[in-house]
């Protein structure tokens, strides 16, 4: 029978925590920025510009239908021979930010697309300008459309993050490799990872759903 | 010979070929996935309690903690239960449990979609829960199922790179072995994104498709 040894784990959980932290910072900043990146390409995306909506299309299904490892082997180990250098956590930043963008703005731009026709119509005989229409009669309303794929987006983006590991940043799963070739305890060093995890992933939809419930009071018709 | 050597053909189909391997891996957890699946999404929309509680516990663990973890844990544990260290095994179990529990909850989704008059003229017809399932639910389930099904298939297929971190030799880490030897990852790498590309691409655009026919199908 094998005698679980939880000791060591919670002797350097200052580390574990320490790395949930940058985990977290990782996977907020990846998601603002790729925020941005998806509103731009799916505002690019439905412009109507032929040539731009190639390069987007291909970047999307580049990025869609290949690995996230591979991804970020490419950007860690191939760019420095086009003379980019990157840190591991600034590869694993740019990494995450590439993968969420490709999937985010197939998410918004579904958004876009459930907007009538009208609305827009409306909105220009009203003699609002190009970007105003943008803002606020599709944006506003196609965000709130979309907000519960683009959160279950966030998630699945915190935890693909892990496989910044392989590349040694300095992440939850980065510190639990350091932690187990420590103490040995690999099981139980993994048990406690996946456990805060799981911890995280439950703390963010919990914190979305509270943000969905104060953003969107607004009713969506009359 | 010399410590690096340049990136030729040879070394191109070393990693061409080693996509077997993630194919091998993404077929049996596919397989394995889509009876664990089916057992999971009966079990989540039984009309007893228990069976429910414990195959919605089994969704949330696997899709609320990363695959890479997944991997470890079953790396780890089989070896405590006695296994010798065994990559391969472990691939398979962590992406079979992996599989099982997305497919189950996509086919939960699906069986729900079937419209509950369909299930309650069944039971007025005397069908038990066994025949219910088996004529009237699932066949109508398995038609909404297939379009969602491909989608996860690329991902599963996408997942199996993850086993090059804990040493089975598939095609992402031929790809890093070959990158030692060679040292040029742009090449290496590219080639490796190139062939998932290849495997990836015809089947998103499949699962594309059958959702926009299944659409246009259901719309009228």
């Amino acid at each position: 029978m094998y005698n679980f040894n939880f000791e060591p784990v919670f002797a350097g959980f200052d580390q574990l925590l320490l790395g949930a932290w940058l985990t977290i910072q990782l996977s907020v900043a990846a998601m603002i920025i790729g925020l941005i990146v998806s509103i731009a390409c799916a505002a690019g995306k439905t412009s109507g510009i032929a040539p731009l909506r190639w390069v987007i299309d291909a970047y999307i299904e580049i990025i869609r239908n290949t690995p996230f490892l591979v991804q970020i082997f490419f950007i860690f180990f191939g760019l420095p021979s086009l003379g980019i250098f990157l840190t591991p956590n600034s590869a694993a930043l740019v990494a995450l930010v590439v993968n969420f963008g490709a999937y985010g703005t197939e998410i918004i731009r579904a958004g876009i697309e459930s907007i009538q026709k009208g609305q827009i119509e409306a909105g220009t005989a009203l003699g609002l300008s190009k970007l105003q229409i943008f803002r606020y009669i599709i944006m506003k309303p196609a965000l709130r459309t979309v907000y519960p794929s683009l959160t279950s987006q966030f998630i699945y983006l915190m935890l693909t993050s892990s496989v910044v590991s392989a590349i040694s940043a300095d992440d939850l799963a980065a510190a639990g490799n350091n932690l187990q070739s420590q103490t040995f305890a690999s099981f139980e060093v993994y048990i406690v990872i996946t456990v805060m995890y799981l911890v995280m992933s439950v703390g963010f939809s919990t914190i979305f759903s509270i943000i969905e419930k104060a953003a969107f009071k607004y009713p969506l018709s009359r | 010979m010399p410590l690096i050597r340049p990136f030729g053909i040879n070394e191109f189909w070393i990693i061409v070929l080693a996509a077997q391997w993630t194919i091998a891996l993404s077929a049996i957890a596919f397989a394995g996935g889509g009876i664990g699946g089916l057992l999971i999404a009966l079990l989540r929309v039984s009309d007893a309690k228990w069976p429910r509680l414990i195959a919605t516990g089994f969704i949330r663990i696997f899709q609320g903690t990363p695959l890479l973890m997944q991997l470890f844990l079953v790396f780890f544990g089989m070896n405590i239960l006695g296994f010798a260290i065994n990559p391969w095994l472990a691939a398979t179990v962590a992406l079979t449990l992996h599989a099982s529990a997305f497919l189950g909850e996509i086919w939960r989704g699906c069986i729900e979609a079937v419209p509950p008059g369909q299930r309650e003229a069944a039971t007025a017809l005397g069908l038990r829960y066994f025949n219910r399932m088996r004529y009237i639910v699932l066949p109508q389930a398995s038609k909404i199922a297939v379009a969602p099904t491909v989608g996860f298939l690329v991902q599963l297929i996408k997942g199996t790179s993850l086993a090059a971190i804990i040493g089975f030799t598939e095609l992402t880490r031929q790809g890093q072995i070959i990158n030692n030897a060679t040292f040029s990852p742009f090449m290496v790498f590219g080639t490796v994104a190139a062939v998932y590309f290849v495997l990836c691409w015809p089947l998103s655009v499949l699962a594309r498709r059958m959702e926009l026919r299944f659409s246009r199908a259901t719309a009228r």
